[in-house]
């Protein structure tokens, strides 16, 4: 890894940690002093001669965290710190709770961490833990990359979890029986938004696109949910400004959104490369959603309802940062194989598939409700935090949309609309 | 002259009735509501430690024990003036505990180190813990102190500890989240809700088998609002109630038959209940609704709400 790199993220880690933290969170330092009075008692209950109970082992599952290298892209704001880890601290405390749960059933488990370099080949790599008999998957990897996958020999007999895409054509067209989404699609976090702009009233929009493939499915998923739910987009524009916006926007964000009349700003901008510098810039005194401003996720770190407050402890203690959504989907996806493994007592692949995908299938989440899969194609079906940067706005879905199976299904393509066939 | 006044004051001190207090944490206001049962007033509002949660009474009723949470540690505080006495220990984010049936030992559930800490409350110092699953909550204790039954949240479990040797027995899967457990005034049975799950579970342990799963259907309600959490089983045998969350209302199931009679409109968000001293009362917490609900358990009709703090939590009436 780059020296370079890892200082400043250093850096930023130090700056993040010297800003006031909410009284109900855990500073570093207190975290730092739990663990060491943590150690102390675990020494103490050594010397008293205490085993804490276990029982033999019957089962072993391996599972196996894959994750990309990537090129940091050049972004306008430092001050979140660019994470080189997603994902791996969530994959690592999942494994720890699934084996808190296998010591009193006599269930083990194993995991392996990947990490495919720049110059290596994602295929080759890929292929070889296949040949090496690995079969469970946990991947941070791009549309693209997973759906490289799906050629590789061997494919069909593993079981992949998706934490990172949340492409839509991945949950339809381009499905595949073993692969599961932990991550919201586009449509299910745009339907989030928009149910809660619908109750504002604010069903006017100006809908602003950046230029990458990411933001325009972002921005596709937008449409559609502004059709479903009969918002006006009142004007469409595509930002492909280069200047640096720190210096510029108060001169092009006004004259960029002058115009009609319009409730909110809705931006689709996946990078984080000028969604930031719209608000108080805009011509009329309007709000931003999307991308930024009032952003629908899967976990926020202001989240604090229905237990997360143990959650972000957890996760702090473990990795000295905030969880953020792509370490939440990794901590999904192993839970949900411990789940399975602790209830069907075995870990076959098929009989994987067969529970999560079934009704029996439930799995605490920190988000008041249960989360499960759609049976149709993989998909985690979950409430979704609207937050704002330092306070939680709203959770979708809304209070008065109904579905006859479960409400969680109001968000996102539903099972007639899909065009997924495995 | 002077003793007469005594004599006459120690007579008349030994006619006046103490009224029937009901204590209740407020989670995020860091206070203590005091009602007066009869009454059914709010008589005091005191401030305490941070967090506060899991609340319970020594049996002669002189002291009131609450998790605070947030401070982790436990506050002991007389329940007369409500002034703290002094601090146990206990592990990081005590949430629930009980006490021994003789009030010497005090088992608390820390729900941020997996592990159920014993504290003797003489020696106000912790002898033990028992490595449990993740987020512990429940504290489930037979009458007789033998078997204690502590629930993990996270790892879906009812751990079964023998309280002589403090270590575990068994581990009942249950369904998701389980939060509560609660014997029966017999022994013979110990209820377990699962809050994700919606079901309670009824366990035996003897053989600790399921031998119940209650499931609850509200008609309008939407099934996944139903989470059951406190549960508490009248002493005569006839009926248990299950605080059940977000659907705003507590169920009353026959003890027996396990079948369930009745739903009864509280507050919003109901977690926690207890019982008068003569069982005629049950006081439900409605945390976000910010009050607690008086039902009367002959007619089984709610009468009445009080408003308290902000998400009360815990609640304990006294003996």
């Amino acid at each position: 890894m780059n020296i370079k790199n890892f200082l400043l993220g250093c850096l930023f880690f130090v700056f993040i940690f010297s800003n006031k933290v909410d009284s109900r969170e855990l500073s570093i330092q207190q975290l730092e002093e739990r663990k060491k009075v943590d150690l102390e008692r675990t020494e103490k209950r050594k010397k008293r001669g205490k085993k804490a109970f276990s029982k033999e082992i019957t089962l072993t599952t391996k599972i196996t965290f894959v994750s990309m290298e990537r090129k940091i892209p050049p972004v306008l704001s430092n001050l979140d710190p660019i994470l080189t880890d997603e994902g791996f601290y969530g994959v690592k405390l999942a494994i720890e709770d699934n084996l808190t749960t296998g010591r009193f059933v006599g269930h083990d488990y194993k995991a392996s961490f990947h990490r495919v370099s720049l110059d290596e080949k994602l295929n080759e790599e890929f292929e070889n833990l296949i040949d090496k008999g690995h079969k469970i998957f946990v991947v941070d990897f791009t549309e693209d990359e997973i759906l490289s996958l799906k050629n590789l020999a061997g494919f069909d007999e593993v079981i992949i979890f998706n934490i990172r895409s949340k492409s839509d054509s991945l949950r339809n067209e381009s499905c595949a029986k073993n692969i599961f989404h932990m991550p919201p699609s586009y449509s299910m976090l745009s339907d989030a938004l928009t149910q809660y702009l619908v109750k504002k009233k604010w069903t006017k929009w100006f809908l602003v696109t950046g230029p990458d493939q990411n933001d325009k499915n972002y921005s596709n998923a937008l449409k559609e949910s502004a059709k479903k739910f009969n918002i006006k987009i009142k004007e469409e524009k595509v930002w492909d400004f280069t200047s640096d916006l720190r210096r510029t926007a108060g001169k092009e964000v006004p004259i960029f959104t002058k115009g009609s009349r319009y409730d909110v700003l809705v931006v689709a901008d996946e990078k984080g490369e000028f969604g930031e510098y719209l608000a108080y810039r805009t011509w009329d005194p309007r709000p931003i959603a999307g991308s930024q401003g009032l952003k629908p996720n899967s976990w926020h770190r202001t989240h604090e309802q229905w237990g997360a407050t143990q959650m972000q402890n957890r996760f702090r203690r473990e990795s000295g940062r905030w969880m953020a959504e792509i370490d939440y989907h990794g901590w999904l996806a192993v839970r949900s194989l411990g789940e399975t493994i602790t209830r069907i007592q075995k870990n076959g692949i098929e009989e994987i598939i067969e529970f999560l995908r079934s009704s029996s299938f439930g799995l605490g989440a920190y988000k008041g409700v249960k989360v499960s899969f759609r049976s149709w194609n993989g998909q985690l079906r979950q409430p979704i935090l609207l937050a704002a940067p330092r306070s939680m706005v709203s959770v979708s879905p809304q209070d008065g949309y109904i579905h006859p199976f479960s409400e969680l299904d109001t968000l996102g393509k539903d099972k007639p609309e899909s065009t997924c066939k495995f | 002259m002077f003793n007469i006044l005594l004599l006459l004051s120690s007579i008349l001190s030994s006619f006046t009735v103490e009224a029937s207090k009901a204590y209740i944490t407020n989670e995020k206001d860091n206070t203590l509501s005091v009602i007066d049962i009869n009454k059914r007033k709010v008589i005091k509002t005191v401030d305490i430690g941070q967090r506060p949660r899991g609340i319970t009474m020594t049996k002669d009723g002189k002291l009131v024990l609450i998790c605070a949470s947030d401070d982790d540690r436990v506050e002991v505080r007389d329940a007369e003036t409500l002034k703290l006495k002094y601090h146990l220990p206990s592990g990081p984010d005590p949430e629930l505990f009980v006490l021994s049936p003789d009030d010497s030992v005090l088992y608390i559930a820390n729900e941020d180190d997996a592990m159920v800490t014993v504290v003797d409350m003489n020696e106000k110092m912790i002898i033990d813990d028992i490595s449990v699953g993740v987020e512990p909550e429940g504290m489930g204790l037979t009458n007789n102190g033998t078997i204690l039954v502590n629930t993990s949240e996270t790892t879906n479990m009812a751990h079964f500890i023998d309280t002589e040797t403090l270590e575990i027995v068994e581990n009942v899967l249950v369904d998701a989240r389980p939060r509560v457990a609660m014997f029966t005034p017999d022994d013979k049975e110990v209820w377990v809700s699962s809050e994700i799950g919606g079901t309670v579970k009824v366990i035996n342990p003897n053989s600790k088998k399921v031998t119940h799963t209650i499931g609850f259907e509200i008609p309008g309600v939407n099934e996944e609002s139903i989470q059951p959490v406190g549960v508490k089983h009248t002493n005569d045998g006839k009926y248990t109630f299950v605080a059940l969350g977000p659907a705003n209302r507590v169920a009353v199931v026959n003890q027996k038959s396990k079948e369930v009679i009745k739903y009864l409109l509280v507050g919003q968000r109901v977690w926690q209940l207890a019982f008068s001293n003569d069982q005629k009362t049950l006081l439900s917490t409605n945390g976000v609704s910010n009050d607690v609900s008086f039902i009367n358990v002959d007619k089984l009709k709610v009468e009445k709400s009080v408003k308290v703090g902000r998400f009360p939590w815990g609640v304990v009436i006294s003996p």
